[in-house]
């Protein structure tokens, strides 16, 4: 369900990372969340943010929720087909979904973040808690 | 459900359960010396025949037979009873804001019908429904562009409404924006060379008011072009909405702020009224208030509800658009059943009238002796006069002949002191405005 070779956060999202640059989404479990998501905002090419800071958000019918930045980055290159299409984060939230390319500002970050198999323990904790 | 206060052994219980022996007891962290200790000054309470007589008296102190020609953002024109006697009806007076559509379909189809015609009336794509009025529409249309575009510095005229100006910076003021205000012409019209000295790289909008406050249309198409140079917004304020069935809307705008009160509501010591914005399409995630779309119910049936509700801050808290909430949805009720009853035709007609009454107007008194028109740029129902000497005090003579005369301009502009505005609607008959001219040049003619 959750490629072993991305990372994750608390928050649910989920970083893509390879020699210094990076693609970030939101994850399947996020998405169910949030139901049927109608708009993406998106930052400029170019904008830094901060490990933890809030880089756009994603509105589903329901709610509009934050996303925030796995690690310290620089926009690189944002997902133009989500304006037309966000309803891909739905159907394919882990690929065609992503939100954000990146350039890292400081790749020792990564190691901080989840693997695949501690955040399906995560979630499986989390929808424990939710059905008790 | 009962209305009445809490008895005795009701407030016993809750001060009981909470664990305190008195109300008192509850302000206990305000120090002594803060807490007032008298009664309030208040006078005391009236039987229904006094409260009658006493607002029967306050009635009585209204003028009657006076001829206004004070306008300046307040528009007296002729409403049609139809308007109040809908008002009144239970189903829309008492009616609050319509979140759950299967109960408010009446509501929000009215709605639905103000907005449309706030689209048509200003060539916009989409408005809202609604603002507190004209200047806090203004204000936040300026807060908009400040997202839309991450910049904060605006650029206005000084010809926009100096209330509106106030609005604005007083909205400004702890939100680190810059504003910087641009002067007028000889025609009247906000200076396109200082404004295209100002707009630069940090610049989110240029705001401009037409017809002005000194009722002259502003050249918007060519501010807007200025604006987008630089990729800043054209903000559009309009107090007097009349005159888009006279003159071309501004369609090049990015953000239109309205001020709807000349369609349907009375001036009423100043409100309430009905403030809109309209935008474009691609703008309406970061538009401010309340929208109803239509949609379709599960068996096919057009519907209405409100919709893109997550702009809002019952569903988005602080990172909302705007503070406001429930609105003047009885005002833009007026303001749709008026432009109903009035049609295209009605409402251009109209606006023929105070176009062709506010010219008659502005040559009778431009004839008398040492009075000028101050500005020479176009106009619609609205216009500045010069006079030899000072407006307030001509005013003093007007008034004992029934007149009330021009708004004095130096309140506003110490530049403007022997200037004031005129305003003629359709509600002014051509034999009051030669009975104004007569008694203007009556007036300058007393020895000061």
């Amino acid at each position: 369900m959750y490629p072993s070779n991305y990372r994750y956060t608390k928050e649910h999202e989920w970083i893509e990372a390879k020699d210094g640059a990076g693609t970030i989404g939101i994850t399947d479990y996020a998405q169910h969340e949030l139901g049927d998501v109608v708009f993406v905002e998106l930052p400029k090419v170019g904008a830094k943010f901060d490990a933890g800071k809030s880089f756009g958000t994603v509105e589903s019918v329901k709610a509009v929720s934050e996303i925030y930045c796995p690690v310290s980055v620089e926009i690189t290159e944002t997902n133009a087909k989500l304006a037309d299409s966000p309803e891909t984060i739905n159907s394919d939230p882990h690929n065609a979904g992503w939100l954000i390319k990146v350039k890292l500002a400081k790749p020792d970050e990564l190691k901080s973040l989840m693997d695949s198999a501690a955040y399906q323990a995560y979630i499986d904790e989390k929808e424990k808690e939710a059905s008790a | 459900m009962r209305y009445l206060p809490k008895s005795p052994s009701e407030r016993q219980e809750m001060l009981a359960a909470i664990g305190v022996r008195s109300a008192d007891e509850l302000f206990s962290s305000i120090p002594e010396q803060f807490r007032l200790k008298r009664k309030l000054d208040l006078p005391p309470a009236l039987s229904e025949m006094e409260i009658i007589d006493y607002f029967r008296a306050r009635a009585a102190e209204n003028s009657r037979g006076y001829t206004s020609f004070l306008g300046a953002g307040v528009y007296n024109h002729h409403r049609s009873v139809v308007v109040d006697t809908i008002l009144l009806r239970g189903e829309f007076l008492t009616s609050y804001t319509p979140y759950q559509a299967e109960i408010s379909q009446g509501t929000l189809q009215a709605i639905f019908e103000f907005q449309t015609m706030m689209c048509q009336l200003t060539g916009m794509d989409v408005a809202n429904a609604s603002m507190w009025d004209g200047s806090t529409a203004l204000a936040e249309a300026a807060l908009m562009a400040d997202r839309l575009t991450d910049r904060r510095r605006v650029v206005i005229a000084r010809s926009v409404h100096p209330e509106y100006r106030q609005v604005l910076a007083t909205y400004a003021k702890n939100l680190g924006m810059e504003i910087v205000e641009v002067g007028w012409t000889s025609r009247g019209q906000a200076d396109l060379a200082t404004i295209r000295e100002l707009v630069h790289d940090d610049t989110s909008c240029v705001v401009v008011q037409s017809p002005n406050f000194f009722g002259v249309i502003e050249p918007t198409a060519e501010i807007a072009q200025i604006a987008h140079a630089k990729d800043a917004l054209s903000v559009v304020g309009i107090a007097e909405p009349v005159s888009l069935a006279a003159i071309n809307p501004p369609a090049d705008a990015d953000i239109v702020a309205m001020e709807a009160q000349g369609l349907g509501l009375p001036p009423s010591y100043g409100g309430p009224f009905a403030g809109v914005i309209a935008t474009r399409d691609k703008f309406v995630r970061q538009l401010p208030g309340r929208l109803a779309g239509q949609t379709t119910d599960k068996e096919g049936r057009r519907g209405f509800v409100l919709t893109l509700a997550t702009r809002e801050q019952h569903i988005r808290r602080e990172k909302a658009t705007s503070n406001i909430c429930t609105n003047q949805a009885l005002c833009a009720l007026a303001v749709t059943v008026q432009l109903t009853l009035l049609g295209k035709e009605g409402l251009k007609e109209m606006a023929q009238q105070n176009l062709s009454k506010a010219q008659f107007a502005a040559a009778e008194l431009a004839k008398i002796p040492g009075v000028k028109l101050s500005f020479t740029g176009p106009t619609f129902n609205e216009f500045a006069i010069e006079l030899p000497r000072s407006v307030k005090i001509v005013n003093q003579s007007l008034l004992r002949e029934k007149i009330i005369g021009p708004l004095p301009l130096g309140q506003f502009y110490p530049e403007l002191t022997k200037h004031g505005l005129v305003c003629v609607t359709e509600t002014i008959s051509r034999a009051e405005i030669e009975r104004f001219a007569a008694s203007l040049k009556k007036a300058l003619a007393e020895p000061l």
